[in-house]
């Protein structure tokens, strides 16, 4: 996905319902009442910043999103690199199968040769010839705790990927550019760590039941009175997986005659959730408003499809900040979309909970809204809480009826007490209730490493996505070795780096995925980025064709003042 | 990057090479294949281009001056 392809395609979409508009002029369609609906011609010379705020009224401070385009030599490139592997891993599928090269993935048992093939899809052999060759950059376990400093266990591989040894050796003190350890509560020693110990003395650390039978522990009702009065909102309910809040909460929300409007990028859980909810599923373009009230107009004037009858709830799906392009997802125009149009918004805030916002209340926070205009709103404790497990927030009367009818509120396992405790005192710190300014100085922290790192990377002319003042920094490596070089150089420089490859990106917009830190100090981060700087240069990861002179915050500036004009 | 050597230059350049064509996360006799294959193909293009290119530009050139050069005398009309 090029993001200016995107815009191109649903403009020329745009148009072209237009024009059939103004021709037909009979399917209900009155021109000119969409919110969001403006016409965007030739915009070539601001190409590159072509995600500005387009309803800058609706922000109450600058929108500056940038997903710089792919360079076309870098994407030709790319696509080759794809070619000759993709001819090599014919050539290793063709030895295994005539038993010249021994296999050593899942294949069909010789009982089987003649039923359905199980391996024979691209996805599969993506994993056999392409991943499996670089997979040493993922999966590797670690000793001890990921903060912003961890130990990995050093493993080899003497059969190319196939087999992992332990040398028994410890690499000791890596970075952590990987963890989504936002607020650095990640940590064994301190208040969190403490408390926690003193409540597993207390409570034991598993609970053995759900929270209708005997699972329901008084830590568990102060946690989640604690969850809402941190989010602002009435009630809220607690999970013990995040994962599983979206994907069994969905279900409960919505079902058959309900339409789902999703975000292209949304996570798994929330495609997996709304897949089993059994509703209808239509999915507009990352972050684009247009494209959303499109949807919109059309699913209220058409209803369901062949009946025509109205859909039974609307329900516009979004996360607060994606993970993989590091955006922040335009709330303000989204809420008021949902409100024209009289749908229903679920908020996964699963990244931007505790990362986001002057109060560290995530992205409500960050656009200064009203929690109460968002219905469903959804969040992990798992990564700027260092903890785990998930919570909704919302109406009482919705935390009711999920409490009664949500699969994960009634057949999980309830949350283990110390976690809950984790929960409990660093939601305390965050919001300054334990008398000490540690939250407010952790998230004054993240926010300067996030705007310096992404300066930093900016102006070494890497190609990062995403708003700039999200925590999560996607760097651009596009080629499919370089997937594997940059996470072994970056290794040998002792930090870790996550990667991201096809199935988590398009197949040409491979990444590094930083995730900035509380727990960074200016110096870890200044370690990381001369690293960062040498492989780049080594690996000629220095895509970009921006002018580091130019600020994105100029630009928004300019672009102002041009409109003034 | 500044280097050296000239034969880290090479290195650095032949590590380009492995990188964006992909031969960096293959075997090292997967890399010969496609290195050796990559070469004869280059040198039978090579080859190819040495023997039959000078063969060819003579018989263009020929061509184009028998169109566009000098006209035969019999086809000059003569007027008086």
């Amino acid at each position: 996905m090029t993001e200016s392809s995107s815009n191109k395609l649903l403009n020329g979409d745009a148009c072209q319902r237009s024009s059939k508009d103004k021709k037909s002029g009979k399917n209900g369609f009155v021109k000119n009442h969409c919110l969001f609906q403006q016409p965007q011609k030739y915009r070539r010379l601001r190409e590159k910043n072509h995600n500005v705020v387009r309803n800058p009224s609706l922000y109450n401070k600058p929108f500056v999103e940038s997903f710089e385009e792919t360079p076309l030599l870098v994407a030709v490139l790319t696509y080759m690199g794809y070619g000759i592997l993709t001819i090599f891993g014919y050539l290793r599928d063709f030895m295994r199968h005539w038993n010249i090269e021994k296999c050593s993935v899942a294949r069909e048992r010789e009982a089987q040769k003649d039923f359905v093939p199980l391996y024979q899809d691209f996805e599969n052999f993506y994993t056999r010839n392409l991943y499996t060759r670089i997979r040493d950059n993922w999966n590797r376990p670690l000793c001890g705790v990921p903060g912003s400093k961890m130990d990995l266990v050093e493993q080899v591989s003497y059969d190319y990927n196939r087999t992992f040894q332990n040398t028994g050796k410890i690499m000791r003190n890596v970075i952590n550019m990987g963890s989504y350890n936002y607020l650095g509560f990640a940590e064994n020693v301190g208040k969190c760590a403490d408390a926690a110990i003193e409540v597993t003395k207390k409570y034991g650390a598993g609970i053995c039941g759900t929270r209708c039978e005997m699972g329901n522990l008084d830590i568990h009702e102060e946690m989640e009175e604690l969850v809402a009065r941190f989010l602002g909102v009435e009630s809220a309910l607690t999970f013990g997986m995040g994962f599983a809040t979206n994907s069994m909460n969905i279900p409960a929300l919505t079902g058959k005659g309900c339409l789902i409007l999703s975000d292209e990028l949304n996570h798994a859980s929330l495609v997996l959730g709304a897949r089993l909810s059994g509703s209808t599923i239509r999915v507009f373009k990352h972050n684009n408003m247009v494209s959303l009230e499109k949807l919109l107009r059309d699913a209220i004037v058409h209803g369901q499809p062949r009946t025509h009858r109205p859909w039974k709830k609307l329900l516009i799906v979004v996360e607060g900040i994606y993970s993989m392009e590091g955006s922040i997802v335009r709330l303000p125009e989204v809420i008021a979309l949902k409100k024209r149009y009289k749908a229903f918004l679920y908020l996964d805030e699963a990244h931007s909970i505790g990362a986001l916002g002057p109060n560290g209340k995530g992205v409500v926070d960050y656009f200064g809204l009203d929690p109460k205009d968002v219905d469903i709103m959804m969040g992990t404790f798992t990564k700027s809480f260092g903890a785990a497990g998930g919570y909704i927030g919302g109406s009482a009367e919705l935390i009711e009826y999920l409490r009664s009818h949500s699969h994960s509120a009634i057949y999980a396992t309830s949350m283990p007490p110390p976690v809950a405790q984790q929960i409990i005192t660093s939601m305390t710190t965050i919001m300054g209730e334990d008398g000490t300014t540690l939250g407010a100085d952790r998230l004054r922290q993240l926010s300067e490493n996030t705007t310096y790192f992404r300066r930093k990377l900016r102006e070494m002319g890497f190609i990062i996505y995403g708003n700039d003042d999200s925590p999560v920094v996607p760097m651009m490596l596009y080629m499919p070795a370089k997937i594997g070089a940059f996470g072994r150089e970056m290794l040998q420089r002792n930090i870790g780096t996550v990667v991201v490859g096809f199935p988590a990106t398009p197949i040409i917009e491979s990444r590094a995925r930083f995730c900035v830190s509380a727990s960074h100090t200016r110096e870890t981060l200044n370690t990381a980025l001369e690293a960062i700087s040498e492989v780049g240069d080594l690996l000629h990861l220095k895509y970009s064709r921006y002018q580091p002179t130019v600020t994105p915050g100029m630009g928004w500036m300019s672009e102002e003042s041009y409109l003034q004009d | 990057m500044a280097f050296r050597t000239p034969t880290e230059n090479l290195a650095w350049l032949y590590f380009q090479y492995l990188l964006v064509t992909g031969l960096y996360v293959l075997e090292p006799w997967e890399k010969s294949i496609f290195n050796s294959v990559l070469l004869s193909v280059a040198a039978m293009a090579g080859y190819t281009s040495y023997v039959f290119v000078p063969v060819h530009l003579r018989l263009a050139l020929r061509f184009f001056s028998d169109v566009f050069g000098g006209q035969a005398e019999s086809a000059v009309a003569l007027v008086s």
